[in-house]
């Protein structure tokens, strides 16, 4: 059978729309902003065309850096959680009987099929100080002391006193955990599924424990989804919005929201476009050192 | 061969089930001596893997007990039997070096650093891999990475050395080689070996005692030799290389020795044989039949006319495959011992096979 692709008319007519879609949609706006990003702000938010760095030079203020760097911070400690919890999810997942397998990833997936707006809506409910969270706490916290006053004790624990979780950075990292979990589970999940079984048998064999085998043969093996697991989620958490906007406090503004606010409220899209290149070159350093890193340790790590 | 007579694995009544419906071993009973090269041999599917992997603790047992040396390991972890195994994939770890990997079983129970090193170096001298030390496994062939599994397994000095089809994934040529060098080894290190595989060449060449598998249980457990001369079943003897069989239709006892009578060969006597059992089928080797023009005229022989119908040339050997008057398909094999002796090989031409009837095997089922 010929293959389509020698077909050159075929191949054309099949690429176009494609092509077209995503230059019209994705490559002209970004250009349109690139250029946004050199020019300057009218005294009513208008877009003045020029050629200057202005932008770029306010974009590494130190407040701005403040906020950079936050952001950078906040989704470096939110990859670590969603590492610790998702690694042993994912290893769970893939050492788990063949039939629970697709079951346990559906549930990983399932909430991929809400809106993400309405899901973090659902966190406010669970994390506010009359919250589903602080009911739990307060239910066991009587018990608590229901349990001590069988015995005379009267008060142990004190008055309940609801935690205060949600508008704080706390809430911010919570939610960056919970969103991204799936973004870091599934590639770990794929390399540790085609990793051959008979290097931890052989491991175990040699007379390894199973905690040796894990740091010495199922981590270096599972490194490469480790890798893109974690770079997956920090980038998703360093870029995101939606998040710190409903779930954070006046001092959670990440660097999402500042170039939203410009877009919004402070009506100065070249600023804004200025600062989202900037997290998009960031993000491009960070995809380059990952790809030299892979590059040089290319073993045939099936 | 074995030095000693002392049992070093023993299986007891030793069964696996998977789920409810799926019986992989059934009720093996199985000594294995010290020293012993020892063969797990059958088709896909027949136990023998499972068997292995009970012995080196990856499955566990859904009945019976498994002894190493003595001692009931039948809920010991893998991590601390006194085996060690060579994998199918040789799962030779992808981050390591050779030198790595053949020191990692020392490292992690803490061996110290001198005695690693030493160690090390003897294990790689004997599976002649001196100067490729710091090599990573993708840098390395195919046979050499089993030798870097087999120096990794043989550093522990364990007491029994494991190995799951080592040789099936290497091309012919380095597969007789690395036969040879398994012998050689195993009879340097006289750490008993068990093989698992499904090649019966590779078993009757490299094991002393070989236990045939079928279906979970194991059929016959003898030497080579007696395993392909004195097949006990029909089973045995057809997956044992190639077999002629022959269905008995009369069995009888004249002056003290079994008669067995076979349709157009007649009455055979056949001395020797225990002439209580019932038996069915006789079996005959392919090489033991003679082919002539003529008939033999020599006084004992069974020869029977046939037509040749098919010619397979191999090199070294022919396999001919006769038709008798009555219907009987007959496979020969002959040396080619001459050159341009090709005056057998005329399809449809009529000759006489010929044997003498001790080569007849007589099965029971």
């Amino acid at each position: 059978m010929e293959n389509w692709r020698n077909n050159k008319i075929a191949f054309f007519i099949l690429s176009m729309p494609p092509t077209a879609w995503l230059m019209i949609f994705f490559t002209l706006p970004l250009a349109i902003m690139w250029v946004y990003s050199f020019a300057d702000r009218g005294p009513q938010g208008q877009i003045e065309l020029a050629i200057n760095f202005d932008n770029y030079i306010r974009a590494v203020e130190w407040i701005h850096l403040g906020i950079i760097w936050k952001s950078i911070w906040t989704a470096a400690i939110a990859t670590a959680i969603t590492f610790a919890i998702g690694f042993p999810l994912a290893m769970g997942i893939a050492f788990a009987p063949p039939q629970w397998k697709n079951p346990l990833l559906l549930m990983v997936i399932l909430p991929f099929w809400t809106n993400l707006l309405i899901r973090t809506y659902a966190w406010i409910a669970v994390l506010r100080t009359r919250g589903f969270l602080n009911f739990g706490l307060e239910w066991v916290h009587d018990k608590i002391n229901a349990f001590f006053a069988l015995f005379g004790l009267t008060d142990v624990l004190g008055q309940f006193e609801a935690l205060e979780l949600l508008y704080s950075h706390n809430a911010v990292v919570i939610g960056l955990v919970y969103v991204y979990l799936p973004f870091l589970v599934l590639p770990i999940y794929a390399t540790l599924e085609k990793l051959d079984k008979s290097y931890l048998e052989a491991s175990l064999d040699l007379g390894a424990g199973h905690w040796r085998t894990l740091f010495s043969i199922t981590f270096p093996l599972a490194l490469p989804g480790i890798i893109s697991g974690c770079l997956l989620a920090f980038i998703l958490s360093m870029g995101t919005f939606l998040t710190p906007d409903l779930l954070g406090g006046t001092d959670s503004e990440m660097i999402g929201n500042l170039i939203a606010r410009q877009f919004t409220s402070s009506r100065d899209w070249p600023f804004g476009s200025a600062l989202s290149f900037l997290l998009l070159y960031f993000t491009f350093i960070v995809l380059w050192v990952r790809a030299t890193m892979s590059d040089r340790n290319s073993g045939p790590v099936k | 061969m074995p030095d000693t007579d002392k049992t070093i694995i023993s299986v007891q009544d030793v069964t696996k089930r998977f789920g409810t419906t799926v019986t992989a071993v059934d009720n093996v009973n199985l000594e294995i001596k010290e020293g012993e090269f020892f063969a797990l041999l059958g088709p896909s599917g027949c136990g023998k893997t499972t068997l292995l992997r009970m012995i080196a603790g990856f499955e566990t047992l859904t009945e019976g007990a498994i002894l190493i040396d003595g001692d009931d390991v039948s809920s010991v972890e893998p991590t601390h039997r006194p085996v060690n195994m060579v994998f199918q994939s040789y799962a030779v770890f992808p981050h390591m070096t050779v030198e790595e990997n053949v020191g990692y079983g020392l490292r992690v129970v803490g061996t110290p650093k001198a005695e690693i090193d030493n160690r090390v170096k003897e294990a790689i001298d004997l599976v002649r891999l001196s100067g490729l030390e710091q090599r990573k496994p993708n840098k390395l062939s195919g046979g050499q990475q089993q030798r870097v599994a087999l120096a990794r397994a043989l550093v522990k000095k364990p007491k029994v050395l494991l190995l799951d089809e080592p040789l099936s994934a290497l091309d012919a040529k380095l597969r007789e080689a690395m036969q040879l060098e398994l012998v050689r080894l195993q009879e340097n290190v006289g750490i008993t070996f068990i093989i698992v595989t499904h090649d019966q060449k590779e078993a009757l060449s490299m094991a002393n005692r070989i236990a045939v598998m079928g279906d979970g249980k194991i059929l016959q457990i003898a030497s080579p030799k007696t395993l392909y001369e004195y097949p006990s079943s029909s089973f045995v003897a057809d997956f044992i290389g190639q077999v002629n069989l022959f269905d008995v239709t009369e069995q009888g006892v004249a002056h003290g020795e079994l008669t067995l009578t076979v349709d157009e060969l007649g009455a055979m006597v056949l001395p020797g044989v225990d002439t209580n059992r019932t038996y069915h089928k006789l079996a005959l080797r392919p090489e033991k039949i003679g082919v002539a023009r003529e008939k033999p005229s020599e006084i004992g022989l069974v020869a029977i006319p046939a037509k040749l119908v098919e010619d397979s040339y191999i090199g070294d050997q022919s396999h001919l495959y006769f038709e008798t008057p009555g219907g009987k398909s007959l496979s020969a094999s002959v040396q080619n011992r001459d050159r341009d002796d090709h005056h057998l090989n005329k399809r449809g031409e009529q000759m006489w096979l010929y044997w003498h009837p001790a080569h007849f095997q007589p099965l029971s089922d």
